[in-house]
């Protein structure tokens, strides 16, 4: 009633909100011209070079541009193992991460809440790790798991390793890498979530005839989500595009090549550029599918 | 262990029950019964324990010592999600990803009840809310949440039904609606309900027994009429209603009543009235019980006097007027006199009698503390 009141003696010079002004324009415009100068541009040239053709009268590593729609097939047919790949590990180490962070951050979140100064002691703890450059730590890992190191050895003797068998290079070393080094990004969205969630729901379920495991997955997981949804996402993702871990310097072989090693190899080393921007165009566009697809069946804009 | 439907309500029994926090105690010892299909209420201000006793009975807490028994079993030991308990939470907890249909027919879905939406329909029905079953409760008014938090306990016809100042976030108007709508329905489906609460009106108005709780412990128990009538003690008389309380040593004892003597005014209490019969006492009297005149009235053995007092405040409040008499030597006492136009004094300073029966007198078992004399 009151804003009827108003409406009918609308002050002038007050456009309505939903139309553009320009203060609204002038307030967007550095956020628009960012991302045109440095997300547009970029992309707009990723997509041109990968429709380049080699140029007949150059070298090696001479291109020409063209719309050789063709490379996107070409490096399909040879890389779609690495593919199938990089997504596979990248959910192996998601689901990894995901189990080892729910109960990490839900005691930081929720169990500790009585005693603040532990809870920003475990904090700092999941944050630690960052101080240290991750290839650093990283390369720590692949010396602790070297075929010398008493872990392998032990393993071998005990009947758990062949002897010709090593743990540095198989899939189970990259993904155990990957999970390490993401472990982080996946914890602190879930705290965040965690440490807002309402006990009094908890104890309004379990009053409600359902056991602990039920309230667990009836009110906890489902209050918890927003946080479950960020972190899979900020794992995920860069994983999937991770060409550290699987590398052959780090923790990798040729055997658990990526996707994002091959693109480097192809970059950097056999300077196919058209195939490397192919292949990073084609894992843009994948996983851009795949979060739509994840963040519609979660129904994020339905949480709170 | 939550059985099938329950047509009636099961008995509380809580056995020397004990609950001890981390720095403080928060039930001294309590011993208590609730007969099945009963209106209970648990009064008292806050911090008095009154919310534990509910969460111990809920098993949301877990007593230091002692027993609870539902239904004459023990479930002192089983975890909350196997006692046949629903309680109504203060903040009325209701789940935010879920729609209030789907709210109400949590409990039912957890037992495997058959038909839980069409269930959950009927308990909506019952609290007039069927229209909203497609809404967020966050969407909802205060009051609305209310009935909502009220249906998803109901539809599970538990043999207990707890409330936790369920009405204590409404405002006055719709408190007073929702008390009558609560009695109405504990009437209609017979549970039996435990309701915990500061308000003393709501505890009077709606149960049928009145538990007085006061640091850890039950002061006095009873039908409400009852415990308004004969408060035993000072905290009751003062937390149920107002009292004036008059401090003296017992002087003389008749057979049926003991006197004290204060500021030269005798005051006399029926010795069935008093808790105590000897030594330095309290007695009390409602201010509505009592009337004043301008003049002495003739000395009776059934009528207590004091006075001259002066009035010193006249509050108007509508149903009734409220004076402050000043009695020199016995500090302040309160009279209320129903506005039915024929007040006898109504001015400001004027000299009065203060006069009531002696069967409206009160001896309490405990003397207030020091100065403290309204």
């Amino acid at each position: 009633m009151a804003f009827a009141a108003f409406s009918s003696s609308k002050p002038k010079g007050f456009s309505k909100p939903t139309k553009t002004g320009k203060v609204v324009i002038a307030l967007l415009a550095p956020g628009l011209a960012y991302l045109g100068a440095f997300f547009l541009t970029p992309l707009f040239a990723l997509i041109m070079v990968s429709l380049q053709a080699p140029d007949p009268m150059g070298g090696f590593g001479d291109y020409i541009p063209a719309f050789e729609i063709n490379n996107y097939f070409v490096v399909v047919s040879e890389y779609l193992p690495q593919m199938l790949r990089s997504f596979g590990y990248a959910l192996s180490a998601t689901i990894l991460a995901l189990v080892i962070s729910y109960p990490l951050a839900y005691f930081i979140g929720v169990k500790a809440r009585p005693y603040p100064l532990l809870q920003k002691l475990m904090l700092t703890l999941v944050i630690a790790p960052f101080f240290i450059s991750f290839l650093l730590r990283t390369l720590a890992w692949k010396q602790i798991f070297s075929n010398e190191s008493w872990i392998v050895t032990t393993l071998q003797q005990i009947g758990l390793l062949e002897s010709d068998q090593y743990v540095v290079g198989t899939p189970f070393m990259v993904i155990f890498g990957l999970t390490y080094n993401f472990i982080p990004f996946m914890t602190l969205p879930l705290y965040t979530s965690l440490e807002r969630l309402d006990t009094r729901y908890l104890e309004a379920g379990a009053d409600l005839y359902a056991s602990p495991s039920r309230v667990f997955r009836k009110v906890t997981i489902p209050l918890s989500m927003p946080g479950i949804i960020s972190g899979t996402l900020l794992t995920f993702i860069p994983i999937a595009g991770d060409y550290i871990n699987a590398s052959g310097d780090f923790l990798g072989s040729s055997s658990t090549a990526m996707i994002g090693n091959v693109i480097e190899a192809n970059y950097l080393q056999i300077n196919d550029y058209p195939a490397a921007s192919a292949l990073s165009v084609l894992l843009m566009g994948a996983i851009l599918i795949l979060v739509a697809g994840y963040v519609k069946k979660s129904g994020t804009e339905d949480l709170l | 262990m939550a059985k099938e439907f329950i047509a009636r309500g099961a008995d509380l029994e809580l056995k020397k029950i004990r609950k001890e926090f981390p720095g403080f105690t928060a039930i001294e010892e309590l011993d208590l019964h609730v007969p099945a299909g009963e209106f209970f209420a648990l009064l008292g201000p806050s911090g008095c324990g009154k919310t534990t006793t509910l969460r111990l009975v809920a098993g949301l807490e877990s007593p230091t010592t002692g027993n609870i028994f539902i239904g004459g079993e023990d479930v002192t030991e089983t975890k909350p999600h196997e006692r046949p308990v629903n309680t109504v939470f203060q903040s009325y907890a209701l789940f935010p990803h879920m729609n209030v249909l789907e709210n109400v027919a949590f409990g039912l879905r957890q037992r495997k009840i058959d038909e839980p939406l069409v269930k959950a329909k009927e308990a909506l029905n019952l609290v007039q809310l069927a229209h909203l079953a497609d809404r967020k409760p966050q969407q909802l008014s205060g009051g609305q949440q209310q009935r909502v938090a009220l249906a998803r306990a109901l539809v599970n016809r538990p043999s207990l039904l707890l409330l936790d100042e369920p009405l204590g976030a409404l405002d006055l108007k719709l408190r007073r609606e929702m008390q009558i709508e609560l009695k109405a329905i504990q009437m209609e489906v017979g549970l039996t309900f435990l309701h915990v609460t500061h308000d003393q009106e709501e505890a009077m108005d709606m149960a049928d027994t009145v538990a007085v709780m006061n640091k850890g412990r039950i002061e006095q128990m009873g039908a409400p009429e009852a415990l308004y009538d004969r408060p035993k003690t000072v905290f009751v008389s003062k937390f149920l209603g107002q009292s004036n309380l008059l401090v003296g040593n017992v002087e003389s004892t008749s057979a049926n009543s003991i006197s004290i003597e204060i500021a030269g005014n005798k005051i006399s209490v029926p010795k069935a009235r008093a808790e105590k019969h000897t030594g330095k006492i309290a007695i009390g009297f409602r201010p509505e019980k009592a009337t004043f005149t301008s003049k002495k009235p003739t000395a009776s053995s059934s009528t207590n006097i004091i006075g001259p007092g002066e009035i010193i405040d006249i509050r108007f409040t509508g149903v009734s007027n409220q004076y402050l008499i000043e009695v020199p030597g016995l500090g302040n006492l309160t009279v209320f006199a129903q506005n039915v136009g024929k007040s006898p004094v109504t001015e400001l300073g004027e000299k009065v009698w203060i006069s009531w029966s002696v069967e409206h007198s009160f001896g309490l078992s405990d003397l207030p503390s020091t100065g403290e004399v309204v």
